[in-house]
């Protein structure tokens, strides 16, 4: 199949870009999108000109590398699919294709359709973690886990750091990144000792990178490739009025007696 | 080259506790003033940068990645083993060691081993702990599956997402310590050389991969954990990016390079079917444990599998090797693919593909059993290849997956230069000639969480601060090789591109040095790389500047590293004159084709030392010693 890419070209952060048009020829319906990214890029380079930037690795849906928006929706069109796992045979002859990167505040573009989430990294930093030196733990079946919240916490855990759900959201919101996470250790034991300085930390550090808020689009579900339940919003926004609450009443001090 | 592997004496049991005891310790108060730089995010490096910050040290981690999560350790399915015998079927750590260094072929230190297999129970202790969602029976306990090359069930999953969640549980543990300032992470920086003085490692020189900056970074000691180097192949299941320019660097800086003809090429990987097909795909081995393969009985079958009785049908592995059956180890299995390919009864649309059926599965367990099992894996499956797997058999081929070569290192995994260490599949390891499923994610974790924290300490207790900082004239004189060469890549000037040299070399390694290998073939494939490394040089095409984000730049340094190591995969696959594990020399086979080992002369590990000036690597010995584990064929019938 024949193709028309509409591409986003940018230099740098500081930059003005640009869409440029290019055409996708004799396009074979088994390979992937990013396969068709390639071969542009090999007859760009073969022109002399700079391939497009575009991020990528594992190519199986899992690493989060790839990131772009295909047609105006994060990850292109299929349900529940990156980008990398997209294939050809989803689109016909004579399509035109836009190519984007992610576009949120929180996420300046470096290059074409690589942009920072480096501000992702910093919100997990600020609570994402069960505190548990190497060493230090009981055995593994020491504390029996029922098995829904041990599925549970394992659908919210699937989260691939993508950014897709910013990108989707018409504020720009992390909250499904967030609340993923908090969901994912709220519900096993092992995460309840630190919940609450999870949940204050986690927020007030999305905020502090100019994430938006979220005003119940749930576009971010929509567009999750890994089918992140909007609910994981829900059980944030409880943990951190809980731990907000509780943060505010005064600590028991030891009796002296 | 000195190899002195210093396995502590005494019986294998206690070796590690002995050495524990035996190792000098630094006081807490003091770790404060060592610097340990660790390349790499993935399990390996991911748990050894934690680890390492927790007890004290000051760390600094750099990835190529633009975090660490995305290290190619995230892309692991199946599970990870360890001896907690929760199944109560007979499962020890005596068996683990006995199941890996007989599933290795005979050609991996039992020391090792046995440690690995030790510490690996406490790996799940400390997963758990850090919220690793594993999967779980009904009463709340943690749930096993079965592997290759083992009849028990000692594989831990968290659906096929295992690697995912054992690395976020790492990814958790490292981003605890960035944010207490223990660990300095070093995101979009690429290790593109080690700098050696006065025999010990003191530190890297880098490429910030956004500016293009090239600095230098002085520590007192190196932790190379870069993964492996599948990607030598061109199409394999590693990610994209994955590449051996760390280790390569590493080997021409004095670091002895073992066994590199070792890799592991599993049954189990979506056959490619497009010429612009960019990698293979894994499917987990975890599906053998309930969908049979099987090939028509008859050349050149023209039926679709559903019209094919079951009387012309050849289930070859059950039919070959009846105890372990579908279970057969990878390369077993991956050969057995082959032969049946080579025969003409190959399926799909290359006949380079043999399938793998669920019908009797579905049939006894029910679809949604099978789909609780293995969702996610028929899902990705019905992406790649349009079909789907609930009602047609899959089609699987083998590809180019792990390598169990790596840098050599001894007991406390310090490569031969003093100071540098490699864990993970970086190193050499603990696999022998063929990795059994499962046991990478367990020997990454353990090097970094339980190893090599102990291990370190030792050294630096010994051998004392570095004292040399990043403006010695040491880092100066490889700053500006690194320089150089970086220019060189841009100035070339040439028609070709990085890619274009890649697939050239992976249809090279795949030819001569995949599957099957013989002399005539190898002594071919050395006439022929160098060419394409001349040629490389000569006409390879770069365009824009070296200092921004430039893509084809990163593949044009990596390329021309795999380019040089390819050669010495096949220098090592021709001197190993017999068939062991992954390496399948076809001059020796049995006339049932099973791999004929050459014990009297090859049961060692060879260790390659680079020499300037174009010269002809040397090869090293280490001995093996099998005191516990008796030298016997391997046998799976
Ligand atoms: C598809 C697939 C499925 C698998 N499934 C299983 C399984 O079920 N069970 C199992 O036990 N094993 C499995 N394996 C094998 C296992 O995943 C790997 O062997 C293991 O994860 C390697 O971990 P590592 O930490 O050594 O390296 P990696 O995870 O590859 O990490 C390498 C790190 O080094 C960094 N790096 C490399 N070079 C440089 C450089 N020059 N400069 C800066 N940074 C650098 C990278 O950025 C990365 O952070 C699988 C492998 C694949 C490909
Ligand atoms: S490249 Fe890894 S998820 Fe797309």
């Amino acid at each position: 199949m024949n193709l028309t890419l509409k591409v986003w070209r940018q230099q740098g952060p500081s930059t003005p870009g640009r869409f440029e048009t290019y055409e996708a020829k004799g396009v074979s319906e088994h390979i992937s999108f990013l396969e068709m990214l390639d071969g542009v890029n090999e007859r760009l380079l073969g022109e002399g000109k700079e391939p497009i930037a575009f991020e990528h690795d594992c190519r199986e849906g899992i690493c989060g590398t790839c990131s772009m928006v295909i047609n105006g929706e994060p990850h292109g069109p299929v349900k529940g699919t990156t980008a990398c796992q997209l294939h050809m045979r989803m689109f016909s002859d004579g399509n035109v294709i836009t190519i984007e990167p992610w576009r949120a505040r929180a996420f300046p573009i470096i290059k074409d359709l690589v942009v920072d989430r480096s501000a992702f990294d910093r919100i997990i930093q600020k609570g994402g973690f069960i505190s548990a030196n190497a060493g230090s733990a009981p055995d593994g079946n020491a504390v029996p886990i029922p098995k829904p919240d041990a599925d549970a916490a394992f659908e919210a855990a699937a989260c691939i750091g993508c950014g897709a759900c910013v990108a989707a959201c018409p504020n720009g919101s992390a909250m499904l990144f967030v609340g993923a996470k908090v969901s994912h250790l709220g519900h096993l034991p092992q995460g309840q000792p630190e919940r609450d300085l999870r949940a204050l930390g986690m927020v007030q550090q999305a905020d502090a990178e100019l994430f938006g808020n979220c005003t119940n689009h749930y576009e971010c579900g929509e567009h999750c490739p890994k089918e992140i339940d909007v609910k994981v919003i829900a059980e944030m926004n409880r943990d951190f009025v809980r731990a907000a609450i509780r943060a505010e009443e005064p600590k028991q001090v030891a009796g002296s007696g | 080259m000195k190899l002195d592997a210093k396995i502590p004496s005494g019986p294998v049991q206690q070796k590690w506790d002995k050495h524990r005891f035996e190792m000098k310790l630094i006081n807490p108060a003091n770790k404060r003033k060592y610097r340990v730089i660790v390349v790499g995010s993935g399990l390996a490096g991911g748990s050894a940068a934690a680890s390492l910050a927790e007890l004290g040290y000051n760390v600094e981690c750099v990835t190529y990645h633009d975090s660490p999560r995305r290290a190619h350790s995230i892309a692991a399915q199946g599970g990870i083993n360890a001896a907690k015998n929760y199944q109560n079927d007979g499962d020890s750590v005596w068996r683990l060691f006995y199941d890996t260094v007989k599933g290795g072929d005979f050609r991996a230190r039992e020391a090792n081993v046995y440690r690995l297999a030790q510490v690996s129970a406490a790996i799940i202790d400390q997963c758990v702990a850090q919220g690793v969602p594993f999967a779980r029976e009904y009463g709340g306990l943690l749930d096993n599956r079965s592997f290759g090359g083992a009849q028990v069930s000692r594989t831990f999953y968290a659906r096929g997402q295992t690697g995912q969640q054992l690395l976020l549980g790492c990814y958790a543990a490292l981003s605890r310590q960035i944010a207490s300032g223990k660990v300095k992470m070093r995101n979009r920086e690429e290790v593109l050389d080690i700098v050696v003085e006065g025999g010990r490692a003191r530190g890297i020189v880098t490429r910030n991969l956004v500016t293009g900056k090239i600095t230098t970074s002085a520590a007192d000691a190196v932790v190379l954990a870069t993964g492996g180097y599948a990607n030598v192949f061109y199409l394999s299941t590693n990610a994209k990016a994955c590449n051996a320019t760390a280790v390569v660097r590493a080997w021409r800086r004095g670091a002895g390079f073992a066994n590199p003809c070792f890799t592991q090429i599993p049954p189990t990987c979506i056959p490619v079917t497009d010429e612009h097909a960019s990698k293979t795909t894994l499917m987990s081995e975890s599906l053998r444990n309930d969908g049979r393969v099987w090939v028509p009985l008859k050349t050149g079958e023209k039926r679709a599998p559903g019209q094919i009785p079951e009387s012309e049908r050849d289930y070859y592995l059950e039919r070959r090797y009846p105890s372990f059956g579908n279970l057969a180890p990878r390369d077993i299995s991956s050969r057995a693919a082959k032969v049946v390919c080579d025969e003409g009864r190959g399926v799909g649309p290359t006949g380079r593909g043999v399938y793998l059926d669920f019908a009797d599965a579905i049939k006894r367990l029910g679809k949604n059993a099978i789909s609780a099992k293995y969702g996610n894996l028929f899902d990705m499956y019905r992406n790649i290849s349009g079909e789907d797997p609930y009602e047609v058999p899959m089609r699987i081929y083998p590809a180019p997956h792990y390598t169990m070569g790596g840098l050599w290192v001894d007991y406390n995994l310090m490569t031969t230069v003093p100071g540098l260490y490699a864990i993970g599949e970086a190193n050499f390891s603990d696999h022998g000639a063929n990795r059994l499923g499962a046991s990478a994610l367990m020997q990454g974790l353990a090097d970094g969480y339980f190893v090599l924290p102990y291990t370190i300490g030792d050294f630096l207790a010994s051998a004392g601060p570095s004292k040399l900082t990043a403006d010695a004239p040491c880092f100066a004189a490889v700053q500006k090789e690194t320089e150089d060469r970086t220019k060189r890549l841009l100035s070339i000037g040439g028609k070709q591109s990085p890619d274009s040299f890649h697939i050239r070399l992976g249809k090279v390694m795949w030819e001569r040095c995949g599957m099957a290998r013989n002399r005539a073939g190898l002594e071919q494939a050395l006439v022929e790389i160098p060419k394409i490394r001349d040629e490389f040089w000569k006409d390879l095409r770069v365009v824009g500047s070296g200092t921004e984000l430039n893509q084809t730049l990163e593949k044009a340094g990596r390329v021309a590293d795999f380019l040089e190591f390819a050669e010495l995969m096949c220098l090592d696959a021709l001197e190993r004159e017999e068939s062991c594990g992954g390496h399948f020399r076809e001059e020796y086979q049995t006339s049932e084709g099973e791999a004929v080992r050459n014990d009297e002369t090859f049961a060692h590990s060879a260790i390659w030392e680079w020499q300037e000036g174009g010269k002809r690597p040397i090869r090293h010995k280490e001995e093996l010693e099998f005191e516990n584990v008796h030298l016997a064929t391997r046998s799976y019938k």
